[in-house]
């Protein structure tokens, strides 16, 4: 009798479990198998949508590693990197530093830190053209206050990268005080105490303690701050277009104007193609340089 | 006096991130004249800048599309996630460990492989300037998956063995017994969902054209780099308000599940 009903009520689960998945079966052979595959057969032609698909053999990688606007796009990758990686785990662990103290209003103040990961990224690339602006902006009437030059945050080449990378840190900050905040919160406090009872001072404790056990974030930090850089486009796409001088070009606005603007299909997703080749393998040096580091 | 320098730093840096925000919604109410100035008040607060950007754009339209889509992007990725994260989590069914492999190989995939290929199929199925193509390749979520899956596998066996007893369905047992067990797993989703669908702004901008099927991002976005604010910084602050609006009153009252959501997941939005 058990063994019948065992079997019967599996077979229903089988039925079910397949009937369950089916939906996301034919949306994944859709949207990501399909677009996978077609991907492998796009680089390898020109093509502009209208007119009939051209084979080019491996001419569209060629190009590639001739364009200098490839090598700028990646140039421009790695300067907001620089930039955006350190100050966002800098701002971030001070912020979850102050509030993992004993503070009041806490909940608060995490509310509000997280606001402008929540907002769109078109609104605060309009608020931040207006901070940013040479003549009017709020940051250089700032520095005027204290009798120090104005800087020329979007207009200046040298500048404006920079500048998306701080807005950029602005934006999603809030996201890693949050996550630092729960590392925090995850440290043994017997660590501390076994470390002042032996006379370890407060910086001490911060660089053998707190920083080796915050590694797991710091490397999820790291990670995501990657794929970002890389994914960056409404970004400098509203603030500057990808200007001056191509300074802000990133790698998806390249790939969006390469296909959009110009028309060549094949072209573009070669791009996508090394572009994705050269995320996934940083993401995955990041990530065994971390963890050898936390051993 | 160390307690007051980590106020003073808080406070600072509250602001830093709250007062550009109070700064735009001011801004949008005041005259042209007045904007530049840092205060926030005015004698002379008027709605003239969203008249302006009224006639000038189809923003009530945009409001309209950018419900549409993010709701039922968000009703479809709670729905089918919830299904297939149930099968995953409780159902024994063949292929099962290797379509769990295929979601999580999934969710590495960096999009700027897809993006072009994907524009591509929504152009043959003839979709670009439908609602199809805003909706369609956003139905389901890798990640939404998971995490319904990951909920579950708490959701105790002997509980669902004894509704299968009664002679309970696997789809009455899903949305009966574990639906209303379930409801911080679904706002989860179902926020994030709906936040990365509302700002999404790239594939609009690649597969609309139309501006009548623009969402409230693009149409901003166009609104902006295409001249037609021309200098006037309170339309411009006004469409930015009517864009960010909707998102910060939805956070102003779920916060606490936005911000716990997304330190669980470790999710960029």
């Amino acid at each position: 009798m058990i063994g019948s009903r065992n079997i019967t009520a599996f077979g229903r689960n089988d039925r079910s479990g397949l009937l369950f998945s089916l939906p996301y079966v034919i949306f994944f052979l859709t949207f990501v198998a399909y677009p996978l595959v077609f991907s492998f057969v796009l680089v390898f032609h020109r093509w502009n949508i209208v007119s009939p698909m051209e084979w080019i053999g491996l001419r569209n990688f060629e190009r590639l590693f001739h364009d200098p606007l490839f090598v700028k796009a990646i140039g421009n990758t790695l300067m907001f990197l620089l930039i955006h990686i350190p100050l966002q785990i800098a701002v971030a662990l001070m912020f979850s530093l102050l509030l993992n103290s004993r503070v009041g209003l806490r909940g608060f103040f995490r509310a509000i830190y997280f606001l402008p990961v929540v907002v769109s990224g078109v609104t605060v690339t309009i608020l931040w053209q207006q901070l940013y602006s040479y003549d009017y902006g709020v940051l250089n009437a700032l520095l005027q206050s204290f009798n120090l030059p104005p800087i020329p945050w979007i207009i200046d080449a040298s500048w404006a990268m920079p500048s998306v990378a701080i807005m950029a840190t602005w934006k999603n900050v809030g996201i890693y005080v949050v996550l630092f905040l729960v590392g925090l919160q995850n440290i043994p406090s017997e660590l501390y105490e076994a470390a002042s009872l032996d006379g370890a001072s407060k910086v001490r404790q911060f660089v053998h303690i707190t920083i080796p056990m915050l590694n797991p974030t710091i490397s999820v930090v790291v990670v995501l701050s990657t794929i970002g850089g890389f994914s960056l486009f409404i970004e400098p796409y509203v603030l500057t277009g990808g200007g001056p001088m191509q300074s802000t070009l990133s790698a998806m606005l390249y790939i969006y104007n390469q296909a959009f603007y110009f028309g060549h299909m094949g072209y573009a997703a070669t791009l996508g193609f090394v572009f994705a080749l050269i995320i996934m393998t940083v993401v995955l040096v990041q990530r065994r340089l971390i963890e050898r580091e936390s051993v | 006096m160390r307690s007051l320098l980590k106020y003073a730093v808080l406070v600072i840096g509250a602001l830093g991130f709250a007062y550009p925000f109070l700064w735009m919604i001011a801004g949008s109410l005041k005259p042209e004249m007045e904007i530049a100035s840092l205060g926030l008040l005015s004698h002379n607060y008027s709605l003239h800048s969203y008249e302006q950007v009224v006639t000038k754009i189809p923003i009530g339209r945009a409001l309209l599309n950018s419900i549409l889509v993010s709701f039922a992007t968000t009703v479809s990725v709670v729905l089918f996630g919830s299904m297939v994260g149930y099968a995953l989590a409780k159902l024994r069914f063949i292929g099962r460990n290797s379509l769990y492999m295929l979601i999580l190989f999934t969710m590495m995939i960096p999009f700027q492989i897809t993006m072009i290929p994907q524009y591509i199929l929504m152009v043959k199925l003839g979709w670009t300037d439908t609602y199809l193509s805003l909706i369609a390749p956003t139905m389901m979520s890798a990640f939404g998956i998971v995490l319904f899956r990951q909920f579950f596998m708490g959701v105790p066996q002997a509980l669902i063995d004894a509704a299968r007893i009664d002679g309970c369905t696997e789809w009455g047992i899903l949305f009966k017994l574990i639906w209303p067990l379930s409801r911080p797993v679904v706002l989860t989703v179902g926020l994030l969902t709906f936040m990365t669908s509302w700002n999404e702004v790239l594939w609009p901008l690649m597969v609309v054209r139309e501006r009548t099927l623009m969402t409230m991002p693009q149409i901003v976005t166009i609104f902006t780099i295409g001249g037609e604010a021309e200098t006037q910084l309170g339309s411009l602050l006004a469409a930015a308000t009517l864009l960010s609006l909707p998102v910060i009153l939805a956070y102003a009252f779920f916060q606490r599940y936005f911000i716990e959501s997304m330190a669980s997941t470790g999710l960029k939005g």
